[in-house]
């Protein structure tokens, strides 16, 4: 047991800083993710895809870096400390797994190619009004018609849909028996007619989330993906993975810098807020509980290099992951003091537009109201609690 | 980076584990802590036919060529059976200071003994009035001769009725919380002027205020120098916050699976108590305080031997985490288990009591929060 970085782990650190300092777009540093394009967001992905890093993660077979779970740490590691926009996860964490274990050979052929290049958006067409934390209540309904289904239904906070080219969703091919029993996975052309992608404008001011009215839209069989009915499996199974990643451990170390950065900036009775204890203090709980988050997702990981998947103690990186994002995000926008308040959104600054307050308070409180959905996505953390409580604690 | 163990401390886990098992099962526990001395030199005695005693120490020195992560399985191993006998005192805390920084002649004098179960140590290193600052020092060493003269008190010294021979910060010069001009000496419990007065601690532990009066000691006695003391002290206290880490490991996982085998079985309402959400979660909340504490107490003890900066941060870091962790499995643990959790003839709460020292032991969450945020 020891932590420390072999040589050949430090020059591998080296290569990946010099690729990313060489060739991530200049004009997308420090760029905030709620003004991106769709190029924007692909730009760094379709670099990655050259180089062939696009997918760490998967097995080599696939297109996987082969990288060994130090590597893989280090990468996520220089790439937060870079502050790069990473590839969407729908495709390279979500799809591309439930793909090459449960797709057939035609659709490994299609799919991880796309996903890899960046050529095909994703979104996740899992969550419906009346299906949230009960998301095996879902009633959007395929009905088998010769060689397709005829999708009706409706879903909800379908991320980043407005972009998206093809759509992986969650219907309802059964009723017979367990509301689990009679789901299954289907890829969905989002050009199909019947499709109406509509926004949802969130607190934050940002257009990430989105419904999707399906009406009559015929889907070819083929995209069917597993046994029919079968389908709560894949589902599960994606949202253990989802999990996995989700703990953000080296974006929230790089947030908490910029914060102390911030609290050095901003004064308190004259002298810099950061040397106020009872602020120092909230900056050191915050460490100490991120460097534990941190050692709990490498013992995931060498886990999972060991071939066990990731199990249900994955909620745990998602609770706490979530939980930290969160109070990171609200301490900065304390930071800030009164300058947390103005709010002038991109579309009503006009040409001649003055920026308030000091730069670094600029879009903290959009970031914090934006950052309350962590703890509600993926499994909301109270759902979580349910998981560990069934499967870990056998309760 | 690598987080798996090797054979031998594998081995070793299960070693331990199972002499828990079979010689140190609650019932006998609470015998040993009842009895007049309040340990077992038996226990003691198989400690070291077992090896434990001689476990981190290089083979040059006699030992088994094990390091902080083999007294990381074994602390939480004892923790798992509140053992009170002093493994932590004397193999970690003294005879860490005597392996690292002793002159070889000390050595060859003292570290035998300890390896070999005959000799018991404590670190006398606290005062009435010094709290968690290890640097708070009034307890004097004058110099006289070639040796020095020794007055002062020091304060809840740990397995101090038990011991032997004392390991005793002492100012040779300086003022009372001067970083510089600290010794730490060798101190025979028999030497003329050494009189302790002795109790029992909460946890189950006995300790003693100790009080040296005109206690004469010969220029061997001190070890390395008065410029290297504090620091020589401040990674031994270091050590020691990662062996009561992997300790309270041991606490947290009794408390957390007794906790959920009561839930399953106590009945009210008609059901099992675990069936309530409300107390599922509260189990959770308890699992991954459990889990975190684990990483930090790993990480801890991989960082032991870094460099001075590196590790002060890692052992507050992982203090806080263990103090706060340890707080809130304790107390949950006394309110899931209802009215039985009060009970002195259940387990639980004495794993709660031992808890609740351990967060003070060395420093608790708010001294180790501003040592942090200051390394």
């Amino acid at each position: 047991m020891d932590v420390d970085f072999t040589s050949e782990d430090q020059a591998f650190r080296a290569e990946v800083r010099k690729f990313i300092e060489d060739n991530y777009p200049k004009h997308l540093i420090g760029a905030d993710r709620g003004d991106l394009s769709k190029e924007d967001f692909l730009a760094w992905h379709k670099i990655l895809a050259e180089k062939g890093w696009v997918a760490p993660s998967w097995p080599e077979e696939f297109g996987g870096t082969g990288w060994s779970v130090t590597q893989k740490y280090i990468w996520n590691e220089e790439s937060a400390a870079f502050g790069t926009i990473p590839p969407l996860p729908f495709g390279v964490a979500m799809l591309g797994p439930v793909i090459y274990t449960f797709g057939n050979q035609a659709q490994k052929d299609w799919v991880l190619p796309g996903i890899k290049s960046g050529d095909t958006w994703w979104c996740q067409g899992y969550s419906e009004p009346g299906a949230g934390s009960d998301l095996a209540g879902l009633k959007t309904r395929a009905v088998r018609d010769g060689d397709d289904y005829i999708v009706n239904g409706h879903k909800i906070w379908t991320t980043l849909a407005q972009h998206a080219d093809w759509m992986f969703c969650l219907v309802r091919t059964g009723t017979e028996g367990k509301p689990q029993a009679g789901i299954s996975f289907l890829l969905i052309d989002m050009k199909t007619p019947g499709i109406t992608v509509r926004p949802i404008i969130t607190i934050d001011g940002g257009h990430e989330v989105n419904e999707v009215f399906l009406e009559d839209v015929r889907v070819p069989a083929e995209h069917l993906v597993g046994e029919e009915d079968k389908g709560w499996t894949i589902a599960k199974f994606l949202l253990g993975n989802e999990r996995s990643g989700i703990a953000g451990v080296a974006r929230s170390k790089k947030a908490i810098d910029r914060l102390r950065e911030i609290a050095r900036g901003e004064l308190e009775d004259g002298a810099p807020l950061l040397d106020s204890s009872d602020f120092s203090r909230k900056i050191s709980e915050l460490e100490i509980d991120l460097t534990a988050l941190e050692y709990t997702e490498l013992r995931t990981l060498a886990s999972e290099s060991k071939g066990q998947g990731p199990g249900p103690e994955s909620s745990i990186l998602k609770i706490k992951g979530t939980e930290i994002q969160q109070r990171i995000t609200e301490l900065t926008m304390e930071a800030v003091g009164n300058y947390a308040s103005p709010w002038v959104p991109q579309l009503d600054r006009g040409d001649n537009y003055l920026s308030i307050g000091p730069d670094h308070a600029e879009g903290v409180s959009q970031t914090y109201f934006n950052t309350r959905k962590t703890s509600i996505y993926g499994g909301s953390n109270e759902i979580q609690r349910n998981i560990i409580a069934k499967m870990v604690l056998g309760l | 980076m690598d987080f798996s163990f090797t054979e031998e401390q594998t081995l070793l886990r299960n070693m331990v584990q199972s002499f828990v098992q079979d010689n140190y099962d609650f019932d006998s526990r609470m015998k040993i802590v009842r009895s007049e001395e309040g340990m077992s030199r038996e226990i003691w005695g198989q400690f070291a036919e077992l090896g434990l005693l001689a476990a981190p120490f290089s083979e040059e020195l006699g030992g088994l060529d094990g390091g902080p992560i083999d007294i990381m399985v074994i602390m939480e191993e004892l923790g798992r059976g509140l053992v009170v006998e002093p493994y932590l005192p004397t193999v970690v805390l003294c005879g860490g200071i005597l392996s690292r920084h002793a002159s070889p002649a000390q050595q060859e004098a003292n570290l035998p003994g300890i390896l070999g179960g005959e000799s018991i140590w404590a670190l006398a290193y606290s005062e009435p009035q010094s709290r968690f600052n290890a640097s708070d020092v009034l307890t004097s060493a004058k110099a006289d001769g070639e040796g020095y003269v020794l007055n002062g008190t020091k304060a809840v010294v740990a397995a101090a009725p038990w011991a032997d021979k004392f390991i005793v910060s002492a100012r040779i010069s300086g003022e009372q919380r001067d970083r510089n001009g600290i010794g730490l000496f060798i101190v025979d419990k028999s030497a003329a002027g050494v009189s302790t007065q002795d109790y029992p601690t909460v946890d189950g532990n006995r300790a003693s205020e100790v009080t040296f009066e005109n206690v004469a000691v010969s220029g061997d006695a001190l070890i390395g120098s008065a410029e290297t003391g504090l620091s020589i002290l401040e990674e031994a206290l270091d050590h020691g916050i990662g062996a009561i880490c992997a300790e309270s490991l041991g606490h947290m996982k009794s408390l957390n699976d007794a906790t959920v085998e009561y839930c399953k079985t106590r009945k009210q309402f008609g059901v099992p108590i675990g069936s309530f959400q409300v107390l599922q979660h509260r189990m959770v909340d308890m699992f991954m305080e459990y889990e975190q504490s684990v990483s930090m107490t790993y990480m801890v003890n991989m960082k032991l031997n870094e460099g001075e900066e590196e590790r002060k941060k890692a052992a507050s870091g992982a203090k806080v985490q263990i103090g706060k962790s340890g707080r809130f499995v304790g107390q949950e643990a006394v309110q899931l288990h209802g009215g039985m959790g009060m009970t002195e003839e259940l387990s639980v709460g004495h794993y709660f009591k031992r808890l609740t020292v351990i967060d003070t032991q060395f420093g608790n969450v708010d001294h180790h929060l501003k040592r942090f945020a200051s390394a």
